[in-house]
């Protein structure tokens, strides 16, 4: 397995994601959960970004001419819709076999995404910039979650945005993403998630700012059991959207 | 900082389809529901999905020999009068401006009123409800369909195949002609053959009732009163059309639906009159006498993979209330809303999670409003010693019975269950 460099990253947890590559797409395998809250994702990341960006977020459009960095794409759940709407989108991810099947997947829906295995790291020593830069579902697997904000904040252009999703460190959380969701729901598989490394809103926020990024949004996202539905809520106990500007 | 040129010459600028297909929803049958759904995804989706409807009967006929009428909630209209249609309809729509709900006995002077309004329900002045002629409402669903640059028409052809890939679905006509969509929707009634295609199972029973329907002139006017009154066989229903005209829904139990039917019509006008009262003066025939079997269905699911079930496809309830138009209506407003909303978040409209939301969405409903039909149905048509002893000491059960009144008004003005946007007027 070619593995490119981490700097931040544990060569555990990418290959665990690795060996599951192929299940991306799969609506009933390991990543069903994140099909479940895909639109979720997809209306606050279009919402923060048709806000900044002074777009109207009714129109098919929103997000033409804009430049998204994904990071931690996966298999594209996030890159490929955010394309649809006119972006111009990379996706990275350090796991090689993850970028095959983005790659793959991106070419049978006839959408040109720029894949590439490699990590915020390197983009960030090349200089790119982006508009918007996602980190979704991956602070929580990084060592040093301030070191890895400021190597984002440089991906970041001048008056662009940056999200994260991520795991609040919270008694709740330990409850329901671990115990509930690796091992009674088997929504993930066991051991996806070590809580210890969850994040607390205060720590991204402050994380966000040593990085000169200007904390705008807050945002949680609940799920109804009995309903079996997600939905975004003011209680971030659990799971939870940040999102910050860089000064233009 | 907004609309920076991109640096990076690599990616192309220009936005991609919305969809991997030739057609981005392709819907096989084109009745109310199909040709509504494709009127409603064509005009209403931010770039203006691409619709193929299929039917087996050229276009140009659609409508035309069909004698039945429909009710048409007040939410239906809504959503006809967001997608324009409402004004090619209207003059063929008559309004309801009450209902008498009632099971009181025969030939007594008339049912006795018991009035039930839909105040409350809706604004002021504004009707409850409508009947529609099925014939003049296809033909204006039609000719708005071939107006639409985004839908094409492909008739007379059926669809003989499908199968579900991971970027789209490919459609094989009796033509021979191919398709390729992003998702394929069964409109195709109540024997849907694409649901049995599909492997849905479907939940159902038949009733041991047949329906009668056919169209009355009368010399006394209607006042736009509809009449649902729960005779012992079944429900009668008058539904008042334009021009002193009335529609009849009439369930009888099976044998003596076949007598009737079997009178010549001055014998059929005779039976009729036993059951209308002298309320509405000299009757005569005004459209041919049509009669079907009655059954509830509910499909097992109404989701595959890149594909959907609407209208009578994945649900059928008993007529009592005329309430199969609308029911079907709403799976059209849940859909297009649905369908639209993820568009707006880059999400194709054979996404499987959309699809699941919809299925969620509307499944519960259907199943509801098909029981309540059945429940309705099954207390006040039938040789029930107590009902009959109650009526018999002219104790009006429904006087009793708020609740099932209020719920069958909601019902029949499509306010149950969460809304879609559509039926209350509104673009999603």
């Amino acid at each position: 397995m070619q593995q490119p460099e981490t700097a931040n990253l544990d060569p555990e947890e990418v290959r665990r994601f690795a060996e599951i590559a192929d299940s991306w797409w799969d609506l009933n395998g390991p990543f069903r959960p994140l099909h479940q809250i895909n639109p979720l994702r997809l209306t606050y990341i279009r919402d923060r970004l048709t806000e900044a960006f002074k777009r109207d977020a009714s129109q098919g459009g929103s997000l033409e001419g804009l430049s998204i960095l994904d990071i931690g794409c996966g298999g594209g759940l996030v890159c490929e819709p955010l394309r649809r709407l006119g972006a111009s989108v990379t996706g990275i991810d350090p796991a090689e076999e993850t970028i095959q099947v983005a790659k793959a997947h991106a070419a049978g829906a006839g959408l040109d995404i720029d894949y590439r295995a490699t990590t915020a790291e390197t983009l960030a020593e090349r200089g790119e910039q982006f508009d918007a830069v996602l980190a979704l579902e991956v602070v929580e697997h990084v060592h040093d979650v301030p070191a890895f904000i400021a190597t984002l904040s440089t991906l970041v252009k001048p008056g662009g945005v940056m999200i994260a999703s991520t795991i609040n460190r919270t008694l709740k959380s330990y409850a329901l993403a671990i115990v509930a969701a690796e091992y009674l729901l088997r929504w993930v598989p066991a051991g996806t998630h070590q809580w210890d490394r969850f994040v607390t809103t205060g720590e991204l926020n402050a994380a966000f700012r040593a990085a000169n990024l200007k904390p705008q949004d807050v945002t949680g996202m609940v799920y109804n059991p009995l309903a079996d539905q997600w939905r975004l809520s003011s209680d971030s106990d659990v799971n939870y959207f940040a999102a910050a500007a860089k000064p233009a | 900082m907004q609309n920076r040129v991109m640096e990076s010459s690599k990616l192309n600028g220009s936005r991609p389809p919305a969809s991997t297909g030739r057609v981005d929803v392709a819907i096989a049958g084109g009745g109310f529901v199909g040709l509504t759904l494709a009127l409603a995804l064509a005009k209403l989706a931010p770039d203006g999905f691409r619709i193929a409807v299929i039917d087996g009967k050229p276009f140009e006929e659609a409508g035309k020999g069909d004698a039945r009428a429909s009710a048409l909630s007040a939410a239906s209209r809504n959503l006809l009068q967001v997608l324009e249609i409402w004004p090619a309809i209207a003059p063929y729509a008559e309004p309801i401006t009450a209902i008498d709900i009632t099971d009181s006995p025969l030939q007594e002077s008339g049912p006795r009123p018991l009035f039930v309004g839909f105040d409350n329900e809706l604004k002021d002045g504004e009707p409850g409800a409508y009947v529609v002629q099925n014939g003049p409402l296809l033909t204006a669903l039609a000719k708005a369909a071939a107006a639409e640059p985004n839908i094409e028409l492909i008739a007379p052809d059926t669809v003989s195949g499908f199968e579900a890939e991971s970027y789209g679905i490919d459609i094989q006509l009796e033509s021979g002609r191919h398709l390729r969509a992003a998702l394929l929707v069964a409109a195709d009634g109540r024997r849907s053959a694409l649901r049995e295609a599909a492997g849905i199972k479907i939940i159902g029973w038949t009733y041991p009732q047949t329906g009668i329907v056919t169209t009355v002139s009368h010399s006394v006017p209607h006042g736009g009163k509809a009449v649902q009154h729960f005779l012992p066989a079944g429900p009668f229903a008058l539904l008042p059309l334009p021009e002193n005209r009335t529609s009849i829904v009439w369930t009888e139990e099976a044998d003596e639906a076949d007598r009737i039917m079997a009178l010549d019509d001055a014998g059929f006008l005779k039976e009729l009159e036993r059951r209308f009262g002298a309320q509405l003066g000299q009757l005569s025939l005004a459209g041919p006498r049509q009669s079907f079997p009655l059954s509830l269905h509910v499909a097992r699911s109404f989701i595959g993979p890149r594909f959907a079930l609407v209208g009578d496809a994945a649900h059928g309830v008993h007529p009592l209330a005329g309430q199969g138009l609308n029911i079907g209506l709403r799976d059209v407003a849940a859909l297009t809303e649905i369908l639209v909303e993820g568009a707006r978040l880059g999400l194709e409209p054979g996404d499987q999670v959309l699809l699941q939301r919809y299925e969620r969405w509307r499944r519960f409903d259907s199943a509801v409003s098909a029981l309540a039909m059945d429940l309705v149905n099954r207390l006040f048509s039938n040789e029930n010693a107590t009902m009959r002893t109650m009526r018999d000491m002219g104790l009006s059960v429904l006087d009793r019975l708020a609740p099932v009144k209020r719920m069958l008004v909601r019902e029949a003005s499509g306010k149950t269950g969460a809304v879609p946007q559509l039926l209350k007027g509104k673009r999603p």
